[in-house]
């Protein structure tokens, strides 16, 4: 009796702890309402599947514990019960996967118009670029990368050299307007990880790799690394400003182009950044 | 082929000399149940080492800075040490050395392994790669950081903690595990395959060895991919080569390496560690099904599906390893493919759980230690696969990968569920292994602390994982967005685990306190089916049967059989005339001698 009252406790103890636990969600700041949604639906599903379950067993193990003369049912297959059982629990499943694959779909089709901004991790700090006035973010590549060149962007490109350089760990968002965030690394995987906005990513060394989502409320969020970089992993953290479109523009005019940044004006010709960026050494592997 | 093994009825050449002397007898022995007994105290012993480590490492999540030794280096050391040690060197190794070698003989009517020369060459070359593992922390440098799941490029590049010795020896000794297991796992699959004695079918086995026989498939299907992986770091590491490695930039310096990837590293990986997740569950699977049968003095209900649903598992279990890269910038398109596999594993993963609780329905339930071992399981099986069905459904882990979520549920589908099993096999085996009860008082007290315990630190860490505390974090200092209740939380997590580790101390002690002091435990102390508790000798002689091989009747489930004199009918019993029961009808294959 005891062992099945404390397995039933249990079960009830866990509900009773899920419905009041303080520990629950940050408050969403992102488009991503759509994943928490589908994360309550399995929620719900799983932990009645557990409640339901378990009871069962606790009552089971109450009810049939052993006393002297009883004896066992004998009872090998039942066909009709197992296939019954099969069946709800695949209706549970699609349950859950639908809503799942719906907003994975969502998940990976970035939307038209969405502002992109590149997030280029390195152990362990974060920095940050946009793609300028045309809109597209130069070729780099970690193998150009140098003291002057932190991004190591192509000189060649003129699409690289309105790019606006961020570094210092602080990105800022204008608020309701959907970003591609597209990742790279310089050294080990890292992982973009804001846990207000839901969605995260590896950044792989080698390859870039991206997600998106819609920053909605605006505010200061932590940017930390989510996957395992070094000894400095938990110390790899960054800030996230959303804001008003109005707020975000003067703060983005702030940041120098890469242009800006080899110390030269915008007009000067890609030839002579080229010169430049070599002449300092190391350019070439 | 598969009378081969009555050949010897009667003690044949290989057998009839039972080695003389300690050494032949328990060192170099080429005996299944001291090989058995050997895997299970190393696996043990270094379990022990990986629980130490937990306790360090939850010192400092729980009380931050409370132990000087434990600095951001060691802390991922022991992180690191501590998975690999529970997955592939305990784990592994228990299941499928300890309770594998020991049972497989003896519940199919064997007189040993197939070949019993690799078998003791499997022991050996596993503790040789349990040697190699722990010189890793006495080399310069210590054991590798890179965490269990060893990714490239921060395993083999400064910045991580045992980059110079650490990381060779971890990749040195898995290499050499693997062909351990290899000699190991082709003996159980020949073994069951050839050496069953007469009458013992495919379908009459007990769901243990069909636990224990898939799991090994698995295994020799996926370890290789560990090893290649494994040989291709070394290279990487050693000879500038650049599987794994693309151009990286290492504290300001361009290295050598370029063109290599990352992400085949981590395909292979799961390649190989998502199986192994099965290669540790289907014996646990199949141990719990004997178990809940044999103390609830019942059949276990549905054995046909029983074994549909293991082999529906391990094939499965082949196509949804990438669902744990969903967030590792892989193509985003491979997310449909593998949340659909990974939640239809659930199907044939329920059935079974449905059958282990009708199973007990209708029962006579005996709350052994070994009965309330197997409920424990149940529950903490349920609840981490329960959590599994949030991260294999690949939306909804983006918001919960690398946070606590995933600790506490792998810790209990993969870690605590599995140890249950293993404790409550070791209490029901135990007597059949040294003829002696393990105390039950003390197992009881054991069981309490384990079972609750290990819920009180598992259940509520997956609300850690709601709020988005990240997992492998050494301090979680200035972290706005945690609130100081999860830090209370932490606290009262790490207590439970110095309790719980401390109750398996209580263990131990049992273990080799029973042994000489234990209750003399006859033969069937449990009144089972299976053969291995109808050996002529407690415990089992060399050679198992004396001189004749048993002949099996039956299936392993005949409890209760409405008719008979007592509830329960070792497999080996020659039918009555009269006998009723469905399976009755099995007597026609391998009745007739």
């Amino acid at each position: 009796m005891a062992v099945g009252v404390i397995l039933a406790a249990l079960v009830v103890g866990s509900v009773i702890f899920s419905l009041l636990s303080p520990w629950w969600f940050t408050p969403l700041a992102s488009n991503w309402g759509t994943i928490d949604d589908t994360l309550i639906i399995t929620f719900v599903i799983t932990g009645a599947v557990f409640a339901v379950l378990m009871l069962f067993m606790a009552y089971a193990v109450a009810r049939f514990r052993h006393r002297d003369g009883a004896r066992a049912d004998y009872e090998p297959e039942n066909r009709r019960l197992e296939l019954w059982l099969t069946g709800a629990t695949s209706v549970g499943i699609a349950a859950m996967l639908a809503p799942g694959l719906i907003v994975w779909n969502d998940f990976i089709r970035v939307p038209e118009g969405a502002s992109t901004v590149e997030a280029l991790g390195q152990q362990w700090s974060w920095s940050f670029r946009f793609p300028g006035a045309d809109g597209v973010l130069g070729t780099a590549d970690t193998s150009r990368i140098t003291a002057e060149n932190p991004f190591g962007l192509d000189p060649d490109d003129p699409r690289g050299r309105d790019d606006v350089l961020v570094s210092g760990g602080e990105l800022h968002l204008p608020a309701g307007t959907p970003v591609k965030v597209v990742l790279r690394s310089t050294d080990v995987l890292h992982n973009f990880y804001v846990p207000q906005f839901r969605a995260k990513m590896d950044l792989v060394p080698g390859m870039v790799s991206y997600f998106w989502f819609t920053p909605e409320k605006t505010g200061t969020y932590e940017i930390l690394c989510a996957e395992l970089c070094g000894v400095g992993h938990s110390l790899m953290r960054g800030t996230v400003v959303v804001e008003d479109e109005g707020t975000f523009r003067p703060w983005l005019e702030q940041n120098p182009t890469f242009a800006q940044s080899l110390g030269r004006r915008p007009e000067q010709d890609v030839a002579e950044i080229r010169d430049e960026v070599q002449g300092e050494g190391g350019a070439e592997p | 082929m598969a009378q081969t093994a009555f050949v010897d009825e009667g003690l044949d050449h290989e057998h009839g000399h039972e080695p003389q002397g300690f050494i032949a007898k328990y060192i170099w022995s080429q005996d299944h149940k001291v090989i058995a007994i050997q895997y299970t105290l190393t696996a043990i012993a270094v379990g022990l080492l990986a629980l130490v480590m937990s306790w360090l490492m939850r010192m400092q999540i729980g009380f931050p800075g409370s132990l000087e030794m434990v600095d951001q280096e060691r802390y991922y050391q022991f992180v690191t040490m501590h998975g690999m040690i529970m997955v592939i060197y305990l784990l592994t190794a228990l299941f499928l050395g300890g309770f594998g070698n020991y049972l497989i003989p003896l519940m199919i009517g064997a007189r040993d392994m197939v070949f019993p020369y690799v078998n003791m060459l499997s022991y050996w070359t596993y503790l040789l790669s349990v040697l190699v593992l722990v010189a890793s922390f006495f080399v310069p440098g210590g054991p590798t950081g890179a965490g269990w799941t060893l990714y490239p490029p921060q395993a083999i590049l400064p910045g991580t903690p045992g980059r110079d010795w650490g990381i060779i020896l971890m990749l040195v000794s898995l290499v050499i595990f693997v062909a351990a297991f290899t000699m190991g796992g082709l003996n159980y699959i020949t073994t069951v395959l050839q050496a069953r004695t007469r009458g013992m079918t495919m379908m009459r086995l007990p769901l243990t060895v069909w636990g224990i026989f898939v799991a090994t498939v698995l295994g020799l299907l996926a370890f290789p991919a560990l090893f290649v992986s494994g040989v291709m770091m070394l290279l990487d590491r050693l000879l500038g080569t650049s599987f794994f490695m693309p151009a990286v930039l290492s504290q300001g310096e361009m290295l050598e390496y370029s063109g290599g990837s990352p992400l085949l590293f981590q395909h292979l990986f799961w390649f190989f560690g998502h199986p192994e997740v099965y290669i540790v569950a289907l014996p646990g699977f199949g141990i719990v099904s004997d178990l809940i049968s044999t103390h609830a003095r019942k059949n276990i209900f549905g054995y046909r599906m029983m074994v549909w649903a293991i082999l529906a598992i391990g094939g499965l279990s082949f196509v949804v390893w990438a669902h744990h890269m969903y967030v590792s910038g892989m193509n985003p398109y491979f997310g449909f493919f593998f949340a659909f596999t990974t939640l239809i594993i659930a199907i044939p993963t329920a059935i079974k759980v449905y059958n282990w609780v009708l199973t007990l329905w209708r029962g006579d339930i005996h709350l052994t230690v070994p009965m309330l071992f197997s409920l424990a399981f149940i529950l903490t099986f349920v609840a981490g696969g329960m959590s599994g069905l949030f991260l294999g459904n690949v939306v909804v882990d983006v918001p919960l990968s690398d946070t606590y979520f995933v600790v506490a549920h792998f810790h209990m589908v993969m870690g605590v569920a599995p140890i249950l099993v293993i404790f409550g096999g070791l209490y029901h085996w135990y007597p059949k292994v040294t003829g002696r009860m393990l105390n039950d008082t003390l197992g009881k007290i054991h069981f309490w602390i384990t079972f609750l315990g290990t819920y009180a630190i598992f259940f509520p860490m997956h609300y850690l994982g709601f709020v988005g505390i990240p997992r492998r974090y050494f301090e979680f200092e200035g972290i706005a967005f945690i609130p100081d209740s999860a830090h209370l939380l932490n606290e009262w997590i790490t207590i439970a685990a110095l309790v719980v580790g401390a109750a398996q101390f209580l263990f131990l002690f049992n273990l080799a306190w029973s042994a000489v002091r234990g209750r003399p435990s006859g033969a069937n102390p449990w009144r089972s089916t299976t053969l291995e508790w109808q050996t002529p000798e407690t415990p089992p002689g060399h050679g198992n049967w004396g001189a004749r091989l048993p002949i099996v009747y039956r299936w392993a489930y005949d409890f209760s059989v409405p008719g008979a004199a007592e509830d329960y009918i070792p497999q080996n019993r020659p039918p009555e005339r009269d006998a009723p029961g469905l399976h009755g009808s099995l007597r026609a294959e391998g009745a007739a001698p």
